[in-house]
Formats: C-alpha cells, structure tokens, sequence
C-alpha cells in the first residue's frame, strides 16, 4: 500500500543543450494529489510527462509501478475537423464496454453529451470528456496538464473538487500541473514549485511563505495567495451541496524545502 | 471462370478493375492523409516513384518492387530528417519531392536504351493494365486492408492524440512507420493508374468528399471507398466516350463529384456535421 506508484530520482532531462528538468526527485503515492507549479518554459510538461512513462530521462531514474495503470488527461484535444468524431466513438476508442464509458461520462456530469460531436465541445465539456475517458480506464494514477483550462471560473472550482472526489473514489494517485493558484492552494495536499529545478515544495499554506516561492511568483501573489488559502474540513459536491467526509492527509515529508543554491 | 476470363482479355475491364482494386485502399488511406495533414507526404513519395523506376531499370528488378523500395527508404528518411527540426517539414518535402522527380527524370535520361512511356508515368496509363499489374493491385489490397482493420484502432488513436495513445500503451512510433510503408505500397500499385502527379489526388479527394457526409472515422472510410469507385467509373466512361486520358478523367470526375457533394449536402449536414 505505501510503496509509491511512480519514484522519480534525480531526474535530467536536457532537449539539445537546454536543460529542461533539472534534479529532481519526486514519489507519489496513492491518494496523494500533488500539483506542480511554475512559470512558462519551467518544464512542467515534461516532468509529467516523465511521470507518464513517456518522457525518457536524459539522466536519473523514473520508476513505476509495474502494471500501473494511467489515466491521462491532456491540456487539450486538438483534433483535425477532417476528422469526424462523436463523444460515443471517442469513449469507445479506449477499449471498455458502453456501459463503463457512459457511467465515466455520467461521473463527470457529461453523459448527455454521448452523442455530440467532439469538435463542438466547450473547453469546460472537453475537459470533461477527456476525464471521463481517463477514468474509464480505472485508473492507479491521474494525470493532468492543466485540467481547468477554458474552464469558467465557477467551474474551475468545482472541477478541482471533482479531482478531489475522484481521488477518494478510485484511491488513486492525482499529480497535475495548473496555473490556478488560489484553486490549487485550497485544493491540494503538496505543491511542488518547479522552475526547471524543485524551487521548493510542500504544504500549500507553508509553500507560500517560502522566500523560493516568493523569488518566483512576487511578494504580492504570495500574500493574496496566503489569505485565500484554508482548511477543508468539508467538500462540495458539483451542486455546491457541503458533503462532510473525513480523510486522512497522506503522509509527506512535511515541512517545506527552500533551495540551497542562489537564486539570479 | 470463363466469364472472368473474357472480362479480363478487355482492356476497358481490365482497366476498371484495376482502377476499383486501387480506389478500395485508396479510400480509407486517405483518410489519414487528410486527417494527419500528410498531402505534402503523400506527394513527396510519389514522385520519388519515377526515381524507384529509373533505379528498377538500373539494376533491373520489376518496377512496382522498385517503387515499393525507394518509397520506404525516403519514408524512413523523412522519418529520420523530421527529428530534425532545423528544417521546416513542408520544406524538407518540397526539397526531397522535387529533387526525387528531377534525379528520377535526369536518370532516365542517361539511359536511352530504356524506352519508356513517360507521360504514361507521370499521367498514368490505365488502359495498359496487364493481368500482372492487376495481381499487384490486389494483392496489395488484400494486405492493406487486413492491416487496416488489424490496426485500427491504434492508427486511429494515435492520429486523434498521440501522446493519450502512447500512454494508453498504443506503440505509436511503429504505428507511423506502418502507415508509412502502406502509402509507398499503395503509390506503388497506383502509379500505373493515375500516375506519379496525380496519386495524391485519388488518395484525398474521395476521402475530402467523404468527410461532408460521415458523422464518424469508420463511415468517412467507407464513403471513402464509394467516392472512389464513383470517381474511377465516371472517369473511365468519360475517358471512353470523350477519348480523354483516362487518369486524369478519374482525377476530374472526383473532383466533380467533391463539388457536387458539398454543394448539396452542404446545406442539410451544416449544422450536425
């Protein structure tokens, strides 16, 4: 139960001379969520991409549980319009009976959508759609680039809840990258803030104090971020009904790493 | 057996059933043409075709293996380059395209003891099927489309999204080389059809006209198909009739038949296609 699904280990990743990823170390557990933040260019992508076994390491280590498996959620699906494509086919395509893609997509709150075309879609549908298809998969792991993307705000917050839920349902590992930080900040159980290296990582209302996070994001992201930022002890479900429920923080190193190097 | 056997001592029928055999893979090999933007692809190894043709006669091996040998190895090639990215990759296909054509017909010229057909070639001379090629065609078919349907869902998925597909476990770099090898067979067997400049054609048009009327991948391939048959049986009544050449009134009728389809149903399927 507490071995972890993925241990990455010193990982480099160098694209020609530019280096990408640099040393980093990570291990997700199941029930962990763990979002990674950053700036543009910061190598979010292909650390999770590493994390999804797809992303050969220059140097370090990637190891993953055998058998694990993925449900993948992309940034976006950007699909040809030469290419005809109902929700129903698209759904099918992963390999599972109807009846499991139409109780993925009703899961999500999508399932009237079946029979629409993928290309007609809302960000927010997509979306969606693309978690219900990862989910049909039963996933051990959960893996999402920016699943809010072109999402309404009111529906950002309830997406992330949705994560959450999805998370306690499937007992699953949650790593996923956003751009949403007051979301993250209340939505997550470790943060990690990547600018090519690990700046500094931990508990999302420690991590926002830490002078790394403050030398990457600014003084004034860091203080709105640190008034945003509370404690659950209840969740919502998509209605935004409180539903009480009780879990245990998975278990993580804790206190927040700043960096041991300088910063320029 | 006597009766296909009459059939096929007529050129006219030998002619359409070679055109139908190729039209049959063309169909819903287009259909990945046109979905992964592969037309500058297609081109490219079709006129590097006359240079597989110039180099059977070189070292004299039938001419439809020497189309399938040389399309692989710039296949492969452009596989390799495309890494690359030095290179823009419509650049890199306008060069390899170009230069492939021009090397194929400056080597033929350097041997002028080889008589050969030029605009045949590169216009495609459908009347002159022989059985031979007939048995290429079919052939050809038969092993395409058993690797289509084998294949399917892989092809599919990693066309819609690569990277889902590759995490799914759908071994996408082997995938592309697959479809890869099916374009340089099926340039090879329809060369003779339509010829080097106006393969391309006959792999998007039934497939462009298809993708108007088809609300998913399966039925786009199927139309596909029909759009093609349409398009060779057209084209070669016309060519009957009218004494055009025949594969450029395959290419035309095609055509016809795309504009027609999107005029009309243009209106009706607006909204839900």
């Amino acid at each position: 139960m507490n071995n972890p699904l993925v241990t990455i280990d010193n990982l480099t990743v160098r694209f020609d001379d530019r280096l990408v990823v640099d040393r980093v170390n990570l291990s997700l557990h199941r029930g962990d969520i763990i979002t990674i933040i950053g700036p543009n260019g910061a190598g979010k992508t292909t650390l999770i991409k590493a994390v999804l076994g797809i992303q050969p390491a220059t140097s370090g280590r990637i190891e993953r549980t055998k058998g694990l498996i993925t449900g993948y959620v992309p940034q976006h699906l950007r699909l040809e319009s030469t290419l005809p494509l109902s929700v129903r086919r698209f759904m099918l395509l992963s390999g599972q009976p109807l009846q499991a893609c139409e109780a993925a997509l009703a899961r999500t709150s999508v399932d009237h959508l079946l029979d629409a075309s993928v290309h007609h879609l809302s960000g927010g549908e997509q979306q969606r759609v693309l978690l219900a298809r990862a989910l049909v998969r039963k996933p051990d792991l959960l893996v999402l680039d920016e699943p809010a993307q072109g999402v309404d705000i009111n529906g950002q917050a309830a997406l992330y809840e949705l994560i959450r839920q999805l998370r306690d349902e499937f007992n699953c590992g949650v790593i996923m990258i956003s751009h949403d930080l007051h979301l993250v900040m209340a939505a997550t159980d470790k943060v990690i803030c990547l600018n090519q290296h690990v700046c500094c990582s931990g508990y999302p209302a420690d991590i926002s104090h830490d002078p790394a996070f403050i030398e990457t994001f600014g003084q004034s992201v860091a203080e709105s971020l640190a008034v945003y930022h509370h404690h659950h002890n209840h969740n919502h479900d998509l209605s935004g009904n409180v539903v009480t429920q009780n879990h245990a923080s998975p278990a993580l190193e804790g206190t927040p790493r700043g960096c041991q190097h300088d910063h320029h | 057996m006597t009766i296909i056997d009459t059939i096929l001592n007529d050129f006219f029928w030998r002619a359409l059933a070679g055109g139908l055999g190729v039209a049959l893979i063309a169909g819903p090999l287009g259909c990945f043409v046109v979905w992964r933007r592969m037309a500058y692809f297609g081109d490219t190894l079709a006129h590097s075709a006359l240079l597989g043709i110039a180099l059977s006669f070189l070292i004299s091996v039938p001419l439809n293996l020497g189309v399938v040998i040389t399309s692989v190895f710039l296949a492969t090639a452009l596989m390799l380059f495309s890494r690359n990215k030095t290179l823009a990759t419509d650049t890199l296909l306008g060069i390899l395209a170009h230069s492939a054509l021009a090397i194929g017909l400056v080597a033929l010229s350097f041997m002028p003891e080889v008589r050969i057909d030029l605009t045949g070639l590169l216009f495609g001379d459908l009347l002159a099927m022989n059985r031979n090629d007939l048995l290429w065609i079919y052939g050809g078919a038969v092993l395409i489309l058993a690797l289509l349907i084998m294949f399917w869902r892989g092809l599919l998925m990693s066309t819609i999204h690569e990277e889902l597909a590759r995490v799914e476990g759908v071994p996408v770099e082997r995938l592309r080389l697959l479809l890869m090898l099916m374009f340089a067979l099926v340039i090879a067997v329809a060369m003779k059809m339509v010829g080097v400049l106006l393969i391309t054609a006959m792999l998007i048009i039934p497939a462009a006209t298809a993708r108007r009327l088809a609300r998913t991948p399966e039925q786009m391939a199927a139309l596909a198909i029909v759009f093609g048959f349409i398009g060779v049986t057209g084209g070669l009544s016309m060519s009957w009739h009218l004494d055009t050449p025949a594969g450029p009134s395959v290419v035309v009728t095609a055509f016809a038949t795309f504009l027609f389809v999107y005029a009309t149903a243009g209106r009706l399927w607006a909204r839900t296609g």
